[in-house]
Parts: C-alpha cells; sequence; structure tokens
C-alpha cells in the first residue's frame, strides 16, 4: 500500500435523483475477488452517457450509487489472481468490464462479456442477453460502483488495463477509457471508403473523436451536426470538420444539398436516447418520454434513416436504454441500410490508441474545457448538462 | 450405474423399440423431457436408468406422483435452464460430477456430502432460516455426457434432476442443460420449502447456472456485494 489508501474512507460522487449528484464520504472499496485490483485514481471525465443518468433517464440507478466510469490512476492494491500489476503502476481502464475468458472477450467483443455482470438476469429480461458491466452505470449494467471518486475496485485487473508511462499527462491519456474508442469504434463501423463522407451527429468528446477516426480511416469529408457554437467551433478547429448547426437550418436538407443530393455515405449518432430536435416531433418525444411512453428520443436515429444515402451505414454509439417510437423503417429497409452499434469494445482498440497518443498522432487533451476537483462534481454536471460556460468535457481531480 | 434402453429384457417389445428409437434419435435427454411432459421427472430418469420402468416412467405417472395427487398435495415444481460455457466438456463433466462443488454457485444449498459412488446428503437452506436434508442417489451416469439424480424415500424434499453437457457448435464450448423436480411437502414445513428456489425458481437456476460459467471461465463469480455505497 501506498500513500493515503488504507484509510476507511473516500469521498465519491453519489447519484440521489434527477440532477443530485452529491460527494459524499463512502467506506474505501475493498479487493473482493482475486482478480480484483484497487485503483487510486487521479483523473476521471463526466462522460455524455453519465448526463443519461443525471437526469435519471437510466432505469435501475439507486440512490447512494456511486457514478462515473471514465478513470486513470495508479494500483494501490492488487487480488491474489493479479500478477502482471504492481503497486504504483499507472494505468487507464476501459469503461466495460470483460473478463477476458468468455467467448465474446477472446473474441475481442469485451463489452459483450457473458461475465462480469452478477445481476445478469434483470439485463437478460429486458434485452434477452447479458452483456458486459460497466462502471458506475445502472444496476442493470452489473451495480458497480463507479469511478469519480478517490478509489475504485476494478475487477478483472489481470485483463484489459492499460498499463501507461508515467512523462505523459492525465489529459492525453485519460480518454483512451472511453471516448476515444467510442469514437474510434464508430468510425470503424462505416468501413470507410476513399472519397466517402461521413456525417456525425453530435460535437462532444465522443463525436469529436469519431471525426478525427473517420478522417485517419480515410473519409474525404467530414460534416458535423449539433447546436451549441462552440462545440461546432471545435468541429471546424479540432476534427476539421464542415459543420451544420441543425437549430439554424434543417440538417437533413443541408446533408443532402453538401452531398451532390446523394446524402452521406455513413452516418454516425454521438448523442443517444436524450436528442434533441426541433419543432412537433421533438415535443412528441420530449412528452412520451416524460410520460415514460416511450424511454428513449430517437430523433437523430430517424434523420439519419432518412438522411443517408441508399446503401449507407448507420453506426450507432449514442447511448440508448430500451424503446423508441416513430421509427421510419421503410426508409431503411427500402434504402438497404446497414446499422451497426454497441457499447465499445475498449481492450480491443487501447493498445493502439495509445501508440498514436505516444508517436503524436492523436493528442486528445483539445476536447477538456474544465478541471474541477472532485468536490466541484455538481457543477460540473451543471453546466455540462446546461451547455453553461462553453462546458464541452469536464475533467474531475479527486 | 450404466443401465441404457437397450439392457432391458422384459419389457413389451413394441414399446420398447418406440423409446430406443427416441433415445438413439436424441439421446437420453429427449427420454426425460418426454416424462417431465407426462408429468414426472423422476420416474422418467428412473426409466432411463433402469430400463424395466420405462413404460411406466414415459407412459403413466409415477407411484409417488400419483400418491401425491390422491391426497391433495402441492404440484411438482419443474425448472428446465441452458447455459453455454466457454470450457471443454470432460472438464464440466468432472467439476459437476463431484456433487460435493455444487454450493460453490448454488445458492440455495448448504452443503453435499458424498458418501460413495451413487449415495450422498444434500443440505439446502430453505426460506425463514430453516434448512432441508436429504439423501440423494445417482439413477445413470454417463462419462462427459449425462448425470441424473432423485432423493431418495423419506427425504424432506423429493426431488430429481438432470445435467446433461453436449459440445456446442463451433468453438463455442459446451452447452449444459439442467432439469430440475421437486415436490413440496405439504404442512407448514411444506409452505416454507414450496420457495425452495425462491419466488422465481427459473431465475434462481438460471443464477446457478451464470455463477457455475464464470467460475468454470472467468475462475471466480462476479460481485459487486461489500463495495461502497453512498447509502451506508
Amino acid at each position: 500500500m501506498t500513500n493515503d489508501y488504507g484509510l476507511i474512507n473516500m469521498k465519491a460522487v453519489c447519484w440521489h435523483g434527477a440532477n443530485d449528484v452529491r460527494v459524499e464520504t463512502v467506506p474505501d472499496p475493498k479487493i473482493l475477488n482475486p482478480r480484483d485490483a484497487i485503483i487510486k485514481i487521479t483523473s476521471t471525465a463526466i462522460c455524455g452517457s453519465d448526463l443519461h443518468i443525471y437526469g435519471d433517464y437510466i432505469p435501475t440507478v439507486q440512490q447512494g450509487d456511486i457514478i462515473g466510469h471514465e478513470f486513470m490512476g495508479e494500483v494501490v492494491e492488487v487480488g491474489r489472481g493479479v500478477h502482471n500489476l504492481k503497486i504504483g503502476d499507472r494505468v487507464v481502464v476501459p469503461s466495460t468490464i470483460g473478463c477476458g475468458h468468455c467467448n465474446y472477450c477472446q473474441r475481442d467483443m469485451w463489452s459483450l462479456c457473458d461475465n462480469s455482470n452478477p445481476k445478469g438476469w434483470m439485463e437478460e429480461k429486458l434485452y434477452g442477453n447479458i452483456t458486459s458491466a460497466i462502471y458506475g452505470y445502472s444496476h442493470l449494467l452489473g451495480g458497480y460502483a463507479g469511478a469519480q471518486a478517490e478509489y475504485v475496485r476494478v475487477p478483472f485487473a489481470d485483463v484489459g488495463v492499460l498499463k501507461v508511462p508515467r512523462d505523459i499527462p492525465d489529459e492525453m491519456l485519460l480518454f483512451i477509457s472511453d471516448a476515444i474508442p467510442t469514437g474510434y469504434m464508430g468510425a470503424e463501423f462505416c468501413d470507410i471508403q476513399p472519397g466517402d463522407t461521413v456525417a456525425v451527429w453530435g460535437c462532444g468528446a465522443v463525436g469529436q473523436f469519431a471525426m478525427i477516426s473517420a478522417y485517419m480511416m480515410g473519409a474525404e469529408r467530414v460534416i458535423a451536426i449539433d447546436r451549441f457554437p462552440e462545440r461546432l467551433e471545435m468541429a471546424r478547429k479540432f476534427a476539421k470538420a464542415e459543420t451544420i448547426n441543425y437549430e439554424e437550418v434543417d440538417a437533413g436538407e443541408a446533408l443532402k444539398e453538401m452531398t451532390g443530393g446523394r446524402g452521406p455515405d455513413a452516418c454516425i449518432d454521438a448523442v443517444g436516447l436524450e436528442a434533441h430536435g426541433v419543432g412537433l416531433e421533438d415535443f412528441y418525444d420530449q412528452t412520451k418520454q416524460k410520460l415514460k411512453l416511450e424511454t428513449d428520443r430517437p430523433h437523430v436515429l430517424r434523420q439519419m434513416m432518412v438522411a443517408a444515402r441508399k446503401g449507407g451505414t448507420l453506426s450507432i454509439m449514442g447511448v440508448y436504454g430500451g424503446f423508441v417510437d416513430k421509427m421510419p423503417f421503410g426508409a431503411a429497409i427500402n434504402k438497404a441500410l446497414t446499422f451497426r452499434m454497441g457499447q465499445m469494445h475498449g481492450q480491443k482498440y487501447m493498445h493502439l490508441l495509445i501508440q498514436l497518443v505516444l508517436d503524436g498522432k492523436l493528442d486528445p487533451s483539445f476536447v477538456v474545457t474544465h478541471k474541477l476537483p472532485l468536490e466541484q462534481a455538481a457543477h460540473g454536471y451543471h453546466i455540462f448538462q446546461q451547455k453553461k460556460d462553453n462546458c464541452i468535457k469536464v475533467v474531475l481531480k479527486p | 450405474m450404466t443401465a441404457t434402453p437397450g439392457d432391458r429384457t422384459n419389457t413389451n417389445q413394441g414399446e420398447a423399440s418406440e423409446a430406443e428409437r427416441w433415445a438413439s434419435l436424441i439421446g437420453g435427454g429427449a427420454m426425460v423431457l418426454m416424462g417431465l411432459r407426462q408429468g414426472s421427472l423422476r420416474g422418467a430418469l428412473t426409466a432411463l436408468a433402469g430400463g424395466g420402468l420405462i413404460y411406466q416412467g414415459v407412459t403413466k405417472q409415477s407411484t409417488i406422483q400419483q400418491a401425491q395427487e390422491a391426497i391433495g398435495m402441492n404440484k411438482p415444481i419443474k425448472v428446465e435452464k441452458t447455459v453455454t460455457i466457454n470450457r471443454p466438456v470432460d472438464e464440466l463433466y468432472r467439476f459437476w460430477h463431484n456433487f460435493e462443488n455444487l454450493p460453490t454457485f448454488m445458492k440455495h444449498l448448504k452443503s453435499v456430502k458424498v458418501y460413495n459412488e451413487t449415495r450422498s446428503h444434500w443440505i439446502a437452506n430453505a426460506p425463514l432460516g430453516n434448512s432441508v436434508e436429504w439423501d440423494a442417489d445417482i439413477l445413470e451416469d454417463r462419462e462427459n455426457q449425462f448425470i441424473s439424480w432423485a432423493s431418495v424415500a423419506n427425504a424432506d424434499v423429493d426431488n430429481s434432476g438432470f445435467v446433461r453437457f453436449q459440445k456446442a457448435p463451433g468453438d463455442r464450448g459446451t452447452e449444459v442443460k439442467v432439469v430440475l423436480e421437486y415436490n413440496p411437502p405439504g404442512g407448514q414445513l411444506g409452505a416454507a420449502i414450496a420457495k425452495l428456489f425462491g419466488e422465481e425458481p427459473e431465475q434462481q437456476i438460471g443464477d446457478d447456472l451464470r455463477r457455475f460459467k464464470m467460475l468454470m471461465e472467468a475462475g471466480e463469480i462476479a460481485t459487486t456485494e461489500g463495495q461502497p455505497s453512498g447509502r451506508q
């Protein structure tokens, strides 16, 4: 043990209901299984999908749950089954938890792990199968304590944990935990061919990394869609994208015009279930969601299905929880669209991604707009949700 | 015990060949499932093991069943669940075959003590702090394929079951199928034991099999018990 680990109480961000998170003193995590490790967290981010929890759109989050899943830090304790990590190692940990030994992990589909969710019966009932657990992301997805805390327990730490060098700042490595592989996988799903135009809905961190990845994979043009000027500006400046503000112009029409009437070859959803639309359709979804008649607002999905070119691909990386309504499925079948989607397989991409960072080909730190002490998490959630103070990405420092 | 349907000598020829056809076509599992639909797993398992009892086991209800119905007891509770495990058949068969391993992943079991090749003693946690005990015998044991067992007479809970191991297609490991049946006894104890596997026996057995899979694949059973939260 090193540092101050071993004290009996730590600070952690606990969820207490819609738009209510509190930094509280809770017991330190303990080793519960042989393959566990305890990580002292040096940086943890608020992910856009944490806002779905914050807003109470994700079922089975309980009052008092510690949330957060994008993190890095230092190993302070390892279980007797972990032989490849030692105290003091600096690590980045993927947000989805994979056992490394089931059929899915062995085929590099880590977010589909059979064994990491101890409460699988819930998910089996709702989804028909069990997928991997995610730190701090509801009891449906395992009920593990999250990482917006001073310490976190990492199960199956002998697989999937990425050791990183000491001499690089956290902000260049942190997002290998979640946002970069999510964006990268979203672009990979598009099977990009030379000359392709890729449209990306959502200019948060995942959207930004999806745009950069799309260019790396050979896209000729990337078009970004959002409604906040500062996020569109970031997409132009750092991700070299052309942009559409969907509150100013009809995004579907604009995409058609920009692509010679064809529509984009591939569309990436980096928004998810809290998408905003305009006019009646948005009113319809907002109302149905509030009345619990649908769980998710599928505005981006609908727009992508109509906007994509014939034979195009929809790559869905935004999180959806349950049921969506009024999908233009006729467009999808008649236009022969390909749908690809999923939680990211972080363990599959992290070695490649850190190499890109080490080689100077990728500097992810540009997305960070706010660095706050962990104690100010509630403020961080508030400004991120309300898009105040030009907030795009908050990093919390325990 | 390694008797197979083909061993029997004194049954009606027509029915024996019909049963044999089923058995050879689909394997022992089909026989017991057929038995299950008829209402008695024990009868079917016994028939499969003993051969001579096929007619009674498959086409009629067992004597236990008949006796229970005569005095108006609860209907038997049957559960059937399958899981695919990414390990070879022989490894899973070996682990399961030592019944003393079962409490490591079956939550309702407190302990199992193996006396000899066929007989074992089981202690289960029943609701409301009760525990129930019984002796069970292995009825049929086919290496790397099938194990069936049933409680002996006068058990607290009359129960029977089988597990079948079958290679999954491709490199997907082994399909493990478990079928269980138990007859809660009458009276006050019966009311408590009726919930031996909880409100939803199907889910309990599903959870047990998932824990078995975790143990065999990951070497440990995933848990969040004992972790911190803001509730404490």
